[in-house]
């Protein structure tokens, strides 16, 4: 199986936050979540860039280490899942998350975060079967399971985002690198995966 | 000639330059104010790359600015987490063994060798009111308060690696939850325990030179013999001052964990979880040796908190000053009430 992964090219990213709005849309993620996001640094300074962020799905995931339910799994394509059937709502995976990719429904007063929800990699989760409407009710879309990639990367409009296969994405942004003469680095991927596309 | 003219000849030149230097090598190109030579994927000479890692070598944060109304969502990577993750799943599993399950092996060896402390010359029939019914009362809610804040606190430490194999998945979320709600909800008559512990008692807690003679003579565990000591004896007055500072320390940082991101970032927050934590721990340590004397590990001691009244033997033995203080008391003329 694929070791699936994001890759957000900071040198097309426009912040034109189609990937956010594709997101809520294809997983009908509530109010006041975000399970992607679009951060600016630099914002009108010289070196201004956007970076499109959500769950990395991370080699040995910090969540899932630090969950004191133990409420992640991996999946064959490396993508990291919870159980909303599990999680107690602690909060400990947005501490240890270096994304910020975990979200809560409620407002974190006195514990009451409710079950915790972030990117599923459009690939659903453990409730019913694959795209049922069990699943997509608490998780999403599952889009994995049929074939296709999370709706974020492939509506992505300069291809700033990429998913797919880790080596795959790697050797576009390569190619990428090459031609344009200049490398922004692929955020996240050395806190992510211990490791950096090197050109 | 004007700045601006001068900046007009100049970009009429540039236009006639470039396809002019093209027609020379490639005639066969279709005259075009394109460069063709630039890359087609957007080749900009002005830009400046930026690198994550000199963003993180600038702060431990990457943070930029954001459209949503979350600030925490502006923070784009913080490394931080993963030290945070490696803490918590190393370290913080085993100092938590060592002290709980060394402080319970050190009791039990001292209790083995060391057995009950008896009540010199055994239980005497006169009874002296040690702790009223107030005082009862505000130790019995902090005490019963803290004991659940303790199981449940070590529960989310330590409860995935330990009762988690033992009782399955749902079993133990379902108990997490519940013992979670518990902790906070708790934490309340918790503090509100130790404020009135704090306020009741602190007149009879100032260290004093009685205290420095009870721990040079071991406090009457080492040897025999029992140092004097007043309504509280220098072990119980560390005590006090553990709970108080310790109790105030977890009610502070544990606010700081209810309302999280109210006063600090990220970061912030994994530092309050590493102290509260850490306070936790001691305090568990303590508060172990504190059961364990004031129950199996000595005759008499529970009666003070359980009927408030202790046998005089032992008030002598443990509290001297204080015996004689309430019998001055006690035999000193009252004065009538106005009727």
């Amino acid at each position: 199986m694929a070791r699936m992964k994001f890759l957000c090219d900071a040198d097309r990213c426009i912040e034109c936050n189609a990937c956010v709005t594709a997101c809520k849309n294809a997983n009908e993620v509530p109010w006041g979540i975000n399970r992607r996001r679009v951060v600016t640094i630099n914002d009108g300074k010289p070196g201004e860039r956007s970076v499109s962020m959500a769950c990395m799905h991370c080699n040995d995931a910090p969540c899932a280490a630090v969950c004191p339910v133990d409420c992640f799994y991996t999946t064959a394509d490396h993508v990291v899942l919870h159980s909303k059937d599990l999680c107690i709502g602690c909060g400990y995976c947005f501490y240890a998350c270096p994304f910020g990719a975990p979200q809560y429904p409620k407002v974190g007063n006195f514990g009451s975060r409710g079950k915790m929800d972030k990117c599923t990699y459009c690939s659903g989760g453990p409730t019913g079967a694959d795209g049922s409407a069990a699943e997509f009710a608490v998780y999403g879309s599952n889009r994995m399971a049929e074939g296709k990639l999370p709706l974020c990367a492939e509506m992505c409009s300069t291809k700033s985002l990429l998913a797919g296969d880790g080596e795959i994405i790697a050797q576009i942004y390569r190619e990428r690198v090459l031609k344009r003469g200049y490398n922004s680095g692929s955020w996240g991927w050395q806190t992510a995966y211990q490791e950096t596309i090197n050109v | 000639m004007s700045k601006l003219g001068m900046l007009t000849r100049l970009a009429l030149l540039a236009m006639l330059a470039i396809p002019a230097a093209h027609a020379q090598p490639a005639p066969a190109t279709p005259p075009s104010s394109v460069r063709l030579d630039a890359p087609t994927t957007g080749f900009d000479p002005d830009s400046v790359e930026v690198h994550q890692t000199e963003e993180l070598d600038k702060n431990r944060l990457v943070t930029g600015s954001i459209t949503l109304p979350d600030s925490r969502a502006a923070t784009l990577i913080q490394p931080d987490g993963r030290i945070w993750r490696d803490y918590r799943r190393g370290p913080l599993l085993w100092i938590t063994a060592a002290v709980v399950l060394g402080m319970i092996a050190l009791l039990g060896l001292f209790y083995a060798i060391k057995g009950e402390i008896k009540i010199d010359g055994g239980r005497g029939i006169a009874t002296l009111l040690r702790f009223s019914a107030f005082e009862r009362f505000m130790h019995w809610v902090t005490a019963a308060s803290w004991c659940i804040l303790a199981i449940s606190g070590l529960n989310i430490v330590a409860g995935r690696v330990t009762l988690l194999p033992l009782i399955g998945n749902d079993a133990f979320s379902t108990l997490s939850t519940w013992l979670k709600y518990s902790h906070n909800f708790l934490a309340f008559p918790f503090t509100m325990g130790v404020i009135l512990m704090l306020l009741v008692w602190v007149r009879h807690n100032i260290p004093n030179k009685v205290d420095v003679a009870w721990f040079k003579a071991g406090g009457g565990f080492i040897g025999h013999g029992h140092p004097p000591a007043g309504k509280f004896n220098g072990g119980q007055k560390a005590v006090f001052w553990i709970v108080v500072l310790g109790g105030g320390g977890l009610a502070v940082t544990g606010l700081g964990l209810m309302f999280p991101f109210y006063v600090t970032n990220v970061f912030g927050m994994q530092i309050i979880q590493v102290v509260h934590g850490g306070i936790a721990l001691a305090m568990i340590a303590a508060m172990l040796g504190h059961i364990y004397i004031g129950s199996v590990g000595m005759e008499g001691a529970l009666d003070a908190m359980n009927s408030g009244d202790v046998d005089l033997g032992w008030a002598k033995a443990h509290h001297s000053l204080w015996v004689e203080e309430e019998l001055a008391k006690a035999t000193r003329p009252q004065p009538s009430p106005a009727e």
